[in-house]
């Protein structure tokens, strides 16, 4: 086991991820707008943001999907080491984390059943940067309209016309988060 | 303060919450399953609004409770001092100072902003369990949004009284989909629900259920065409301060029978009456 596994977990884990939380909640309740989230230092691929979304909402009863580089020895021994939780095709997984070309088709994951839709993956996509320009946003935690740089828009028109069933997603660069839930129209 | 976890819960189960919240704030309106865990307080305390309040506050927030509008009641005074003990965070009475308000049947009269969370204790999260007891119904209904029951328990009333005698817990529709209970705020309320800038957090305890509205959701009140929805209060201005926009409680005020009404919501009336308003039964 290498030393940095058993490092790069948040200093103190009940207020990094109190922090931690509140950015991604905010994150999701307001599609579009950009958060910064800290605390975790990942081994590469992972960026300190996607680390610290894992580390705050993941352990033994998550399943893992890691998509592309993010499947790597570093990052399985990392996340074992700090979650526990368990690795998985995207099919069962609850949480599923690699850049966009890794994570699709997004028709692998579950996106929940029409008595429980909440039983759906959410995808941390990790992008190069993330700001607010690109595809407009409309939908709920939106005023008016947002936008945001998504990696395409054809995928989250099929993602919305599932509703209420569907994916949501966490996008996450550097230290970075933005979010887009199944509610939000692109265009 | 080291003798317990941040926030009191242990952080499995923040996580768990924490990931039922989000499918809510992604799924509005929709009433989340999750596993309540037992707090150092009886369930009619508002268990599941304490347990979502632990698993959203930071060490930084400054939070409020209120009950039934009033800060001061027995019950908004020990969840303000548990969090207080637990999560070291300020506490205040003013509305807009305030970065997570936990409530127990109202919406405070102020509006609230961007910066805010609003966390509510719902004793019966389920909107139709009045019309059907079984849970596993009531989600088939949900699922194939069969609300039409709803409507005729709403038209009985209008035909038994001539209008919507529901005054508490009024239903709402979220977003054109799934029909809520918003707790048992007075109907007075319910406009307040839809279109807001803070985010609004819903937690049931015994019943186990966690469901949000994001801020700027549409928010319906069920109603007919010909017997529109009317967000009545008492025909009165506040006896204290004077407010004639505000939601009343009726106080008797002596032995006679005299009445008097006041602002529910305390530090809207307070704040008031500080800013110089007297209403005719102000001293
Ligand atoms: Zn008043």
């Amino acid at each position: 086991m290498q030393a940095d596994t058993l490092s790069g977990g948040f200093a103190d884990p009940s207020i990094g991820s109190s922090h931690a939380f509140r950015a991604v909640m905010e994150a999701m309740a307001r599609p579009g707008t950009v958060h910064g989230i800290s605390g975790a230092v990942p081994p590469a691929p992972l960026s300190p943001a996607a680390g610290t979304v894992l580390l705050t909402l993941c352990d033994t009863e998550t399943p893992v999907y890691l998509a592309g580089a993010a499947d790597c020895e570093a990052v399985r021994v990392w996340l074992a080491f700090h979650t526990g939780a368990p690795l998985v095709g995207p099919a069962e997984c609850m949480f599923a984390v690699g850049t966009w070309d890794a994570v699709v088709p997004l028709s692998s994951y579950p996106v929940g059943t029409s008595q429980y839709p909440d039983r759906s993956a959410t995808l941390i996509v990790e992008r190069p940067d993330l700001c607010a320009t690109g595809a407009a946003l409309t939908g709920p935690g939106i005023k008016d309209q947002a936008a945001l740089s998504l990696p395409e828009v054809a995928a989250f028109h099929s993602n919305r016309a599932l509703f209420p069933l569907g994916l949501d997603f966490l996008f996450t660069s550097g230290d970075c988060v933005a979010a887009l839930p199944r509610t939000t129209k692109v265009s | 303060m080291n003798a317990y976890n941040f926030a009191y819960l242990d952080e499995q189960t923040k996580r768990m919450i924490r990931r039922a919240l989000l499918k809510g704030l992604a799924i509005p309106g929709y009433q989340v399953p999750f596993a309540s865990r037992e707090m150092p307080m009886p369930y009619g305390w508002g268990t599941g609004g304490v347990q979502v309040s632990a698993a959203v506050l930071t060490p930084e927030d400054t939070f409020k409770v209120i009950d039934q509008g009033a800060d001061d009641t027995t019950n908004a005074v020990s969840i303000r001092t548990f969090f207080q003990r637990t999560a070291g965070v300020a506490t205040t009475t003013v509305t807009h100072d305030a970065t997570v308000i936990q409530t127990r049947h109202r919406i405070p009269e102020e509006a609230l902003g961007e910066g805010q969370i609003l966390v509510y204790q719902v004793p019966i999260p389920e909107p139709l369990r009045f019309l059907e007891p079984r849970e596993s119904e009531t989600r088939k209904m949900h699922s194939l949004e069969e609300y039409g029951l709803m409507h005729v328990k709403l038209y009985e009333d209008i035909s038994r009284h001539g209008h919507i005698a529901t005054s508490y817990a009024y239903p709402v529709k979220v977003e054109g989909r799934y029909v809520m209970d918003p707790s048992p705020i007075p109907k007075f309320d319910n406009p307040k629900l839809g279109d807001m800038a803070a985010i609004q957090l819903f937690g049931a305890g015994r019943e186990q259920r966690i469901y949000a509205l994001p801020p700027y959701t549409q928010v319906v009140s069920l109603d007919f065409e010909d017997h529109p929805f009317e967000a009545t209060k008492a025909d009165h201005p506040c006896g204290m301060c004077g407010a004639q926009d505000s939601y009343l409680d009726e106080l008797i005020i002596d032995d006679a029978g005299g009445r008097m009404f006041v602002c529910s919501d305390t530090d809207y009336c307070e704040a008031r009456q500080a800013a110089g308003h007297k209403g005719k039964d102000a001293a």
